[in-house]
């Protein structure tokens, strides 16, 4: 009986070791976090705390989601925030021109999908085309879509005079915010891109060894081109969500720092820097790391001013976790 | 005259495991003050870990080293300051200094304390070139230096840090045959000054020709030590592999008439000069020459990887244009690159999805077909031996020469009708290297006709039925039948010949 007991114990040693850290250790941290946190604060689990995290994240979130993409493709994009403020601004116009009603709203959802496409392509031109550092290249174009936001709207407010358009970033589905469900769906679609076609292996090939994946008759530059296309495309759905709920777009404030956060949710979801590899869902589960530990601040009234301290901590710790691991 | 029989390493029963595999057993020998010791062995014989024994970047874990009679626990640094030093296959030189700042790096003169002395510098740098009897100028950058002279300047660095004992390994691999008669010369000259080296190499005849002593590993074991004069290179070969090399090669199957690929009037700006062949079908045609001889640049032309500035490429006697990668799979063009880390495997990549990688479309319609992915892996598993512990494991965990299969089947898998093989050998053992051989013998048995990179002469004359001569980056000759020879290769090789037969 103490026999069968042991050998229970040690198959559960065995399991536990067998288990896939490099795979699961973005999961098991936000269990902990999640167990850790109901235990902190009361208001932590309830229903409509919880959905507020998501919300919150999933602004941010989306464009990781494309982010995750470039990043395995060796390269970087931080020009999304400014981008963020740009599209948003042009959804807002196209609203107002159009008058504010349906029609209005369903081709302002156009034409931020197609400003976003169009400026992700911008900068995949100048990156394969001209062959310029992504850091570079997005570095610039960071500047030049604030300065264009500011510009166009003479550095004040982008307003909607769209009675309507908030109930699509305000508005619920089944009890969960339009902007979670939306989040959701793009991590399953670019889950299975990434996973399960040809352009999610060709993309892995291209970050991990460039010349391997010429050799191999893999259209280098292209592949790289549509990694920077995918994160233009949900900068672009972001907008479209962001300027949805404020129903406006501060031309000076509107996606500040959503490089940083994006960028950070990549790499707590397990993605490395270096590129080659990566993981869609680990990105969706930093995203809500991030979340669940500003949550938590707030509640445990920690200053505002010093949670960018701890999402700092955050980031470092997750790459010194995934190093250790190698 | 110095006393030969003075004694300036002993090893004494060292060994070496990783993770419980014994890699080197039980090596006794000495090494004498003023010899050139050779080393020979096939890859994974255990001639890298000695050496790395001996100049401390492993610790033994087992066994003694003495050093001029002196027991020493070495380590890189303690290496150094008693005189072992290494001149490594890849250089460790930096580019952007010139040859003086290289060779005093990190032992820089001062004067006042503070600024570099360098016209000291200078001139102990000329008086170490001038001891190796080579006139490269101190002020020199690195990067404008020919092989053969950065080769010049790491010996030199080991001149400078007063080297009692060097170890070269391959150092001929990258010189012309003039380079190394320079070299075989000033290992000379450093002998009689009283410094001992220790010579590996691949290339039997030139440690028959240079060496005193000769020892041979196989798998770790030392087999025997002795004098250079009492082997000869077959005698060598035998002891390596320990058996009779007779049946390494397929007999040769005689190649079509059709002309599969024709090459008319080829050129690429710098690199290469008119080149015109044919490779008919069911052929071996071999490709030899030196080092830079721009044997890898004409088959990176023909597989759309560099583009040409004139010239032709017709298939099946139709001209194609094919300049990029894809459009070589399309005409049903295979490469197995030389470079294999660098360009032919993803290294993080797992077995099936390296095998997939070019021929991924036939796996795929909207999604990829994991299943078909997996057997169709499995099968090239079964079929090349490849030695995995499971297909999901990354190829960094292989060996080479499972490595090289893999990369085999990858350009396998796109169904080629012409396969160009790029030192398809290098750095992979005899075994792996004689199943290579033979996959590429039923390749033309069933009709697919082959294009043979190779630096090895006898691999060359072993496999070809014709062959290509190449020198700077054009055609010398193009050889066939009793024609394929070591000496007529290398004279067109070398240039001292010229015109196809």
């Amino acid at each position: 009986m103490k026999n069968k007991i042991e050998k229970e114990k040690k198959n559960f040693w065995d399991l536990l070791k067998k288990i896939n850290f490099e795979k699961y250790g973005p999961l098991i941290a936000l269990v902990v976090l999640f167990i850790i946190s109901s235990f902190a604060s009361p208001y932590f689990l309830k229903f409509r705390n919880l959905t507020n995290i998501l919300r919150q994240v999933s602004y941010t979130g989306i464009i990781a989601l494309g982010m995750t993409f470039v990043i395995i493709s060796a390269g970087i994009d931080l020009s999304v925030g400014s981008m963020t403020a740009l599209v948003g601004g042009i959804v807002i116009m196209t609203l107002n021109y159009f008058g504010g009603g349906i029609f209005a709203i369903f081709m302002a959802i156009i034409a931020g999908i197609l400003f976003g496409l169009v400026l992700g392509a911008i900068n995949g031109v100048i990156i394969t085309k001209w062959n310029v550092a992504p850091f570079i290249v997005t570095l610039g174009t960071m500047s030049i879509f604030r300065s264009l936001t500011l510009y166009i709207s003479d550095a004040s407010e982008f307003r909607s005079t769209s009675t309507i358009f908030p109930e699509l970033g305000m508005g619920y589905l089944l009890k969960l915010p339009i902007p979670v469900w939306i989040f959701f769906g793009l991590t399953i679609l670019y889950s299975i891109v990434l996973n399960h076609t040809k352009y999610g292996r060709y993309i892995c090939a291209v970050g991990s060894n460039q010349k391997v994946a010429r050799y191999s008759a893999i259209k280098v530059k292209l592949t790289k081109f549509f990694a920077y296309v995918i994160v233009g495309i949900n900068v672009g759905i972001t907008a479209i969500l962001l300027s949805s709920r404020l129903n406006s777009i501060s031309s000076s404030g509107a996606g500040t720092g959503y490089e940083l956060d994006a960028i950070a949710a990549v790499i707590i979801g397990g993605t490395a820097m270096s590129g080659g590899s990566g993981s869609v869902v680990g990105t969706l589960i930093g995203a809500i790391i991030l979340g669940i530990v500003n949550n938590m601040l707030n509640m445990m009234g920690v200053s505002p001013y010093l949670q960018g301290t701890v999402k700092g901590l955050v980031i470092i710790g997750a790459v010194l976790i995934q190093r250790k691991k190698e | 005259m110095i006393n030969l029989h003075e004694v300036l390493v002993k090893t004494k029963n060292i060994a070496k495991e990783f993770s419980g595999v014994r890699v080197l057993d039980d090596i006794n020998i000495e090494i004498k003050k003023g010899e050139i010791f050779g080393i020979i062995g096939e890859n994974g014989a255990g001639k890298s870990t000695f050496i790395k024994i001996l100049n401390g970047i492993y610790q033994q874990t087992k066994g003694e080293v003495f050093f001029q009679g002196k027991k020493v626990d070495m380590d890189v640094q303690k290496a150094k300051n008693i005189g072992i030093n290494t001149i490594p296959q890849e250089f460790n030189l930096i580019n952007d200094l010139n040859v003086y700042e290289n060779i005093f790096l990190g032992k820089e003169y001062q004067k006042n304390r503070f600024l570099l002395d360098k016209d000291k510098m200078r001139k102990e740098t000329n008086k170490f070139l001038k001891v190796l009897e080579t006139e490269i100028d101190p002020n020199e950058k690195i990067s404008n230096l020919s092989v053969a002279q950065k080769q010049m300047v790491e010996i030199a660095k080991a001149v400078a840090y007063n080297s009692k004992l060097l170890i070269m390994d391959e150092p001929t691999t990258v010189l012309t045959p003039f380079e190394v008669k320079t070299l075989f010369k000033l290992m000379k000259d450093l002998v009689s000054q009283d410094i001992t080296i220790i010579y590996i190499s691949h290339n039997l005849k030139e440690v028959k020709e240079i060496c005193d002593r000769v020892m041979v590993l196989r798998d770790g074991e030392f087999i025997c030590l002795e004098e250079a004069d009492d082997l000869d290179e077959k005698e060598m070969a035998n002891r390596m592999v320990g058996r009779e090399l007779n049946q390494m090669f397929p007999s040769k199957v005689k190649a079509g008439e059709e002309k599969v690929l024709e090459v008319k009037n080829l050129n690429v700006e710098g690199l290469l000069e008119n080149i015109n062949f044919d490779l008919k079908k069911g052929e071996i045609l071999g490709f030899s020459g030196l080092v830079g001889a721009g044997r890898t640049e004409l088959a990176e032309t023909i597989i759309g990887i560099r583009e040409k500035s004139s010239g032709e490429i017709f298939i099946n006697g139709e001209k194609v244009i094919i300049d990029s990668p894809s459009k070589a799979v399309k005409n049903d063009i295979a490469y197995l690159p030389e470079d294999r880390q660098g360009v032919g495997i993803l290294t993080n990549f797992n077995v099936p999805s390296n095998i997939t990688l070019i021929s991924l479309k036939n796996y795929t319609k909207i999604l990829i077909n994991h299943k078909k992915v997996k057997e169709k892996a499995r099968y090239y598993v079964d079929e090349f031996n490849i030695q995995a512990p499971s297909l999901d494991i990354a190829l960094e965990y292989l060996s080479g020469g499972n490595q090289q299969k893999v990369s085999l089947a990858k350009s396998l898998d796109t169904e080629p009708n012409i396969f160009i093989f790029d030192e398809p050998t290098r750095g992979i053992d005899v075994n792996a290297k004689m199943e290579i051989f033979n996959f590429i013998h039923e390749l033309v048995q069933s009709g697919i006709s082959v294009i043979f990179i190779s630096s090895e002469l006898e691999e060359i004359i072993g496999m070809c039925t014709r062959v290509v001569v190449m020198r700077s980056g054009s055609i010398t000759g193009i050889l066939e039948d009793e024609h394929i020879n070591e000496e007529e290769i290398m004279y067109h090789a070398t240039g001292v010949k010229r015109g196809a037969i």
